[in-house]
């Protein structure tokens, strides 16, 4: 589904966007990643990708820094040669009832989860103006979308990716580029383990499960592929009927 | 020289004669929005081998746009 295409995806060593990986590998995508800082799992995803016969390389990059983000992407495509699709979805939480959390953790959040989104789209909306194509996907939350207690930084964060998107997808539309958003509820990963361990939470769900990232990927790739080129400026939640 | 070139490439763009552009002419008469003036811009950058952002710069007209990339060129 996606042969011939270059994909970048932030935060992809692990969780969520080592699924997405994955999957976009297996369809034939040459996927460049992010990653924050852990170098040994990067490099194990790095070679899980190539194993599946595509070309494929980690960079060390923090998105919450602009500099870094615009010369990791240009690295890109020096490497690859361009890219077709952008998966935001590097994020971090710093869970805190209001009263305890501290301004900088509300800005770490914001900076990493929604700026980092932002300048990654700032450093592809060039390229993909120009070639008149391009899928970009911005992993939001259901956190976003209805709040959660302990979570105003991440919640705030979320929101804002919903409506970064929005206002993407209307600038780009024309152009013959999409950005949607996906709104995940609570997926089973290494950033959900307080959470995935309550049963309390699980029963909340109408499906009685946590999510796997397998299943965000695949929604991903939904949307990376020609099979969604009539979507734009969509939220699609994918949380087992929690929100709903 | 700048002038020439930008009138080229819109004439190219729009596919009329290039004698209509003026560095008068508005962008907004020649049917041209904002993400065209984007994409024009990208192309100079690419023509001239230098980074030339919008920034605040108000790029109205032509000759707004051949200023621009004049005083980055400098």
């Amino acid at each position: 589904m996606l042969k011939g295409k270059v994909a970048v995806v932030t935060g992809g060593s692990r969780g969520i966007g080592a699924a997405i990986c994955k999957l976009f590998a297996k369809n034939g995508a040459e996927i460049a990643f992010l990653y924050a800082g852990n170098t040994q799992k990067a490099e194990e995803t790095q070679k899980e990708l190539e194993a599946m016969g595509v070309k494929a390389k980690g960079y060390q990059c923090n998105v919450a820094d602009a500099t870094q983000v615009a010369a990791t992407v240009k690295e890109i495509v020096a490497d690859f040669g361009g890219i077709h699709i952008l998966v935001n979805n590097a994020g971090i939480t710093k869970d805190k009832l209001i009263p305890m959390m501290k301004a900088e953790e509300f800005d770490a959040v914001v900076d990493t989860n929604l700026k980092g989104s932002f300048y990654m789209i700032k450093q592809v909306y060039p390229l993909f103006l120009k070639q008149k194509s391009g899928k970009i996907i911005n992993i939001s939350s259901v956190s976003g979308l209805i709040g959660n207690a302990g979570q105003a930084n991440y919640s705030a964060s979320k929101a804002g990716v919903v409506g970064l998107t929005k206002s993407v997808a209307k600038e780009l539309a024309s152009r013959g580029v999409c950005c949607n958003a996906i709104a995940p509820g609570f997926i089973a990963t290494d950033m959900t383990e307080t959470f995935t361990a309550n049963e309390e939470i699980k029963n909340a769900i109408p499906m009685k499960r946590f999510g796997q990232a397998e299943d965000v990927a695949k929604l991903a790739l939904f949307l990376a592929s020609e099979a969604s080129d009539y979507i734009t400026g969509e939220v699609i939640r994918i949380d087992g009927g929690m929100a709903m | 020289m700048v002038f020439e070139k930008v009138a080229a490439m819109l004439a190219e763009k729009l596919e009329c004669e290039v004698s209509k552009i003026t560095m008068d002419t508005k962008f907004e008469a020649l049917g041209i929005d904002s993400l065209d003036v984007m994409e024009l811009l990208m192309n100079v950058e690419e023509e001239f081998g230098t980074e030339i952002e919008l920034g605040d710069n108000k790029v109205n007209a032509v000759g707004d746009l051949v200023t621009l990339i004049e005083s980055k060129l400098q």
